[in-house]
């Protein structure tokens, strides 16, 4: 069976780390850097990239629509 | 995973969601984690795909988003403090062809603008009106609001809403159901990604109706959060909303196509 694998952009200097997107992801990919960005917000990024399935979720509740989601079918 | 592996996913042609070209590149004004953001996305997302952006003129209200028309790149025109809806009755008189929405708040809407609102929508002008209900004025500090819950804290009301003091908290889509001239009305909200894809279904359905000329109001209300006025972290101002909000502002559709929904 082919594998699908996804994977997310974060644009760092709009992101506002409001962790919407940690409750809203089913796979647990995304959590805040501990780094801050231009604003002094931690900022999301993909901690566990492995799990992404590319499902978009996390992308459509972020209020800043700070998140770009690629997904590709892999072969085996 | 490898670099490279993430190298190969990230290309365009993987490409499955990425904000709209109808959202301009500013840094939204709003506090993190507040259901502003993500309300204009889907605003601008239904008109990417209806494909009406140079038919659509906006009306921004006075509040947390009056600078709407410094994110949504289409033509917007700023109204004055609640009087959004006869701003758009009069773009809309005077250019029929044109989509027209508002996008109001609840102290813009349910407020200073109660009276625009509910005779706009009397007179069954053929607009959309959005109207974000976070229950407390965001913009100016966080003050009791007339959607504010009963027992809720604000600013002006730091022991909770007394109703019989301050009165009771105004349903306003109840209100403007029962008039004939709202063909749509319904209530959503976008804490979820499952509510997200509701409230762009209904967004779709407002603009659908006001493009194919059916007569009357489509009213979408959207239940948000305001994390900054409620004292809350964004996560914990959803779950918030989920245990108090909803009760009294219960989601789904009230009218549908100029029918009541039966529940």
């Amino acid at each position: 069976m082919a594998k699908i694998k996804g994977a997310i952009v974060v644009d760092i200097e709009h992101c506002k780390g409001c962790e919407v997107c940690i409750d809203a992801c089913p796979t647990q990919v995304i959590e805040m850097h501990e780094q801050v960005n231009g604003k002094g917000y931690h900022y999301a990024y993909m901690a566990q990239p492995d799990a992404c399935t590319g499902c978009t979720n996390c992308a459509i509740v972020c209020p800043d629509g700070v998140i770009t989601v690629y997904r590709k079918k892999m072969a085996e | 995973m490898s670099k490279d592996l993430l190298n190969e996913i990230i290309q365009p042609e993987n490409l499955v969601y990425k904000k709209t070209k109808l959202m301009t590149n500013n840094t939204l004004s709003y506090c993190p984690g507040c259901g502003h953001g993500t309300a204009h996305r889907l605003i601008m997302d239904v008109v990417e795909e209806l494909d009406i952006w140079k038919d659509t003129i906006g009306v921004a209200p006075v509040g947390c988003s009056v600078l709407a028309y410094d994110f949504m790149n289409i033509d917007m025109q700023q109204a004055a403090h609640g009087r959004a809806p006869a701003v758009a009755t009069g773009i809309k008189r005077c250019y029929p062809d044109k989509v027209v929405f508002t996008y109001q708040g609840d102290g813009d809407l349910a407020a200073i603008g109660t009276a625009e609102t509910i005779h706009a929508i009397n007179r069954g002008e053929n607009i959309i009106i959005v109207f974000i209900n976070n229950g407390i004025y965001g913009m100016t500090g966080g003050q009791m609001a007339p959607t504010t819950l009963p027992g809720m804290k604000s600013s002006t009301s730091p022991y909770g809403r007394d109703t019989e003091m301050m009165g009771n908290p105004l349903k306003m889509t109840e209100l403007i159901s029962a008039l004939p001239g709202a063909y749509m009305v319904t209530r959503q909200a976008v804490h979820t990604p499952a509510h997200v894809r509701k409230a762009k279904r209904a967004l779709k359905m407002a603009f659908k109706n006001q493009i194919e000329k059916k007569g009357g109001v489509s009213f979408v209300e959207i239940v948000s959060n305001c994390n900054s006025g409620w004292k809350m972290t964004p996560v914990h101002s959803n779950q918030w909303m989920v245990e108090n909000m909803f009760p009294f502002y219960p989601l789904g559709d009230i009218k549908i196509d100029g029918e009541f929904v039966n529940k």
